[in-house]
């Protein structure tokens, strides 16, 4: 019992924290020396924890790391030759597919990301054109505030600063609610591992691009369809096309504010429903779905025992004289 | 000498272990009393189900469940622990009608429901070791990383401190089968502060449970879906737990009659009708609560789909009629018709987690209702806990205090 509060207390220094880093490095080009802003946001913060246990405006603020970097793919431009899943493959080394990467017949179904693939290509039809086939690449988003990264209890997932959204196998012991959490159901689990199971997804191949590559899906597309760059640009790059070309795309770039932003953009010819995206998602992150539930937990915690404790008071006491006991018998009693 | 002494101190063993152990009974006559169309039943269902049980550790998760990318939980988790934890509220409810409220007449069925709260939790820990991929990590959210964005770094941290909370409440029973007075004492003491740490767990978890499909908006049918989900959830496990105290205490009365006293049992017709009283009140709260979700979000349209139907039945079926079978229970103080209610209403709660966690989940997913019917390895594997689940309930209530009071030690 003892522990519980010291364990939603950190909650609470722990966002801080993380507000605070992420402000800190706002202001760096203010001048602002490092660790004195550092000292000051965490005092700051600790006082904002007091004044405001749920402190949740603090996190509205913040729009992302700006130099982050994004993907865009351009449904217009696939071809459906596969050969993103199969740089992806080599580039991560993933064991080898059961059907070669150069066997067409996959499109027959449709497929998922699963423990032995990153990224995969399905196939659809355009509802305008039917002879004409669309092709739709799956991985993971890089969600700007991960519904995975929420989801963990154990903060297995750490969004980048760089932009991608990274998972540490070892920290995770395996409760899936990451999977349940994620709009995209991007995440797979290696259920066949009795001894060493893990989740698998989309690295936005961040060991190329921290040395100043670039992913290698993006870099084996021969279509162009899989653009590399900071998202910033790619927003742009994705409104100029649609701008430019208004009768070959619809007018929605889609991760620009679903679920709270994508790093992972989109650009299509044909509706996304169509190409089963998932409709509906709010445009808030998902994780300010639960603040509101979070937020309450340190008023049950002061609220409930002062209340409870009180009826339970306030009913002895009536039993107490009740049984027509003076004060004195009581407390004769007490020292028995 | 020292021969006698060891020959006394086996023969002292000896009789330890027939009155604890053996209810009395010799070897002989012990397995003799053992051999129930109940037991058979329940070897047979563990000669299945713990080999399967045996291969999901050895093989792995996909050698007994669908192991599926887009189905990350099945029936070990939506019966297990969304099931199993309101129907455990039992312990919660009872101790603080009892203690903090007052309700002296109920004290006949506060260590009941304390046992069956201490079980349920424990028993919901196990269904998520079975689950969860490497349960050999079941205490990471509380040493190695701190989800603290998390509902279920929450409900981790409050279930590991309850089932510590409810030990110690259960703790009394068991210091009295071991005949010991001094820890009893202060265990005692404590009472009223556990109690208070148990209302403040256990409305923050079970109400977790539910904000924890709060993440998945797109994902869960938008009529289960609703920001006052916690609020469901924590409303429906408070009758959930009547109801199951209702349903315990009439089994054990049939079933396991001997380890009852005549306190209990004069007194339990009476109980049954006052607590399906507190339940059908509680159901009607539960119901007008869920029907201000449906108005808040607009979701009257939704009503007219094959989903919303399977909605209203839920609600009417399963929520609506088991209250007023209460209802009318209650008013012809009947406590057949009571208890008749309560199992109907703890028939709807189970509907009513496994809808949200399983069957109103991915419902855009193509061929969604094919995916959800659980493999027979994942089936045969609930069996077995739950068989393992009530055999050992029945050891406990046969062996300690719970529905009789122990000679020798008096009230407190
Ligand atoms: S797409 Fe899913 S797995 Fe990827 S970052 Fe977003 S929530 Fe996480
Ligand atoms: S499966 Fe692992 S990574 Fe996913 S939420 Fe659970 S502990 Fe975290
Ligand atoms: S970004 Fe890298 S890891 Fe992700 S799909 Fe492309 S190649 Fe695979």
């Amino acid at each position: 019992m003892g522990k519980i509060p010291k364990g939603s207390e950190k909650d609470h220094e722990g966002d801080e924290m993380c507000v605070s880093e992420k402000k800190e490095k706002q202001q760096d080009h203010s001048g602002v020396s490092r660790r004195k802003f550092l000292k000051a946001a965490t005092l700051v913060g600790c006082t904002a924890v007091i004044a405001n246990p749920s402190n949740a405006s603090a996190y509205k603020e913040f729009e992302g790391w700006p130099d982050r970097y994004g993907m865009l793919t351009d449904f217009t431009l696939c071809v459906g030759c596969r050969s993103c899943e199969k740089a992806c493959n080599e580039a991560n080394g993933l064991p080898a597919p059961e059907r070669s990467f150069d066997d067409g017949s996959v499109f027959n179904e449709m497929r998922r990301p699963t423990q032995d693939a990153y990224t995969v290509v399905n196939r659809y039809q355009d509802p305008n054109e039917p002879d004409k086939p669309v092709y739709r690449k799956i991985q993971c988003n890089h969600c700007n505030e991960p519904a995975c990264a929420s989801a963990c209890p154990i903060h297995a997932y750490t969004k980048t600063k760089e932009g991608p959204v990274l998972y540490d196998p070892d920290l995770c012991f395996g409760c899936r609610y990451c999977m349940i959490a994620c709009p995209f159901n991007v995440p797979a689990y290696d259920y066949d591992s009795a001894l060493e199971p893990k989740i698998v997804k989309c690295v936005m191949c961040y060991d190329r691009i921290k040395e100043g590559g670039i992913p290698a899906c993006a870099d084996a597309c021969p279509a162009g369809a899989v653009t590399f760059g900071k998202r910033d640009d790619l927003l742009k790059l994705a409104k100029k096309r649609i701008y430019q070309k208004p009768d070959r795309y619809i007018d929605h770039v889609y991760g620009e504010h679903e679920v709270g932003g994508t790093g992972w953009l989109y650009i299509s010819g044909v509706p996304f429903e169509d190409l089963g995206f998932p409709k509906d998602l709010p445009n808030k992150p998902p994780i300010e779905l639960t603040k509101g539930f979070l937020g309450a937990v340190p008023v049950v915690f002061t609220v409930w025992p002062a209340l409870f404790g009180t009826i339970y008071a306030a009913l002895k006491h009536r039993d107490e004289l009740e049984n027509n006991k003076t004060e004195h018998q009581v407390k004769e009693e007490g020292e028995k | 000498m020292s021969h006698n002494g060891t020959v006394a101190r086996i023969d002292d063993f000896r009789s330890w272990f027939m009155d604890k152990l053996l209810m009395g009974m010799s070897w002989p006559e012990y397995m003799r009393k053992m051999l129930t169309p109940f037991n058979v039943l329940a070897a047979i269902i563990l000669s299945v189900g713990i080999p399967v049980i045996g291969m999901r550790f050895i093989y792995g998760l996909s050698a007994v469940t669908h192991a599926s990318h887009d189905y990350p939980w099945g029936l070990t988790l939506g019966w297990g622990l969304f099931g199993g934890v309101p129907l455990s509220a039992t312990g919660f409810i009872m101790a603080t009608a009892y203690y903090i409220f007052g309700f002296k007449g109920y004290k006949p069925l506060v260590r009941l429901g304390v046992l069956v709260g201490f079980m349920g939790y424990l028993f919901a820990v196990i269904y998520l070791l079975t689950d969860i991929g490497r349960p050999w990590r079941i205490y990471y959210p509380m040493l190695m990383g701190f989800g603290t964005a998390s509902v279920l770094f929450l409900v981790a941290w409050h279930v590991a401190t309850y089932l510590t909370v409810q030990f110690l409440e259960f703790s009394p029973a068991i210091l009295e089968w071991l005949r010991s007075t001094r820890v009893r004492r202060w265990a005692n003491m404590i009472t009223i502060a556990m109690t208070i740490a148990g209302i403040i767990l256990s409305t923050l978890h079970q109400s977790a449970l539910g904000a924890m499909f709060l993440l998945a908006p797109g994902k869960l049918h938008p009529l289960w879906y609703s920001s006052y989900i916690p609020h469901f959830f924590l409303s429906s496990s408070v009758y959930a737990a009547l109801a199951m105290v209702i349903i315990v205490s009439a089994l054990v009365v049939r079933f396991m009659r001997k380890s009852t006293d005549t306190n209990f049992r004069d007194n339990l017709d009476r109980l049954t009708i006052g607590l399906g009283k507190g339940a059908f009140i509680g159901m009607f709260v539960y119901f007008a609560l869920k029907l201000i979700g449906v108005a808040h979000d607009d979701h009257w349209g939704l009503l007219a789909t094959p989903y919303g139907y399977w909605f209203a039945l839920e609600m009417i079926g399963f929520v609506l009629l088991p209250s007023l079978v209460l209802v009318y229970g209650v008013k012809k103080e009947s406590a057949g018709i009571v208890r008749m209610g309560a199992a109907y209403a703890v028939i709807g709660v189970l509907l009513n987690r496994i809808n949200v966690s399983i069957i109103a989940f991915n419902w855009q997913m193509p061929d969604h209702l094919h995916h959800i019917i659980p493999p027979w390895q994942e089936t045969a594997m609930v069996l077995a806990i739950v068989t393992i689940h009530i055999l050992l309930f029945r050891w406990i209530v046969n062996r300690m205090p719970v529905v009789r009071k122990e000679p020798g030690y008096d009230e407190h």
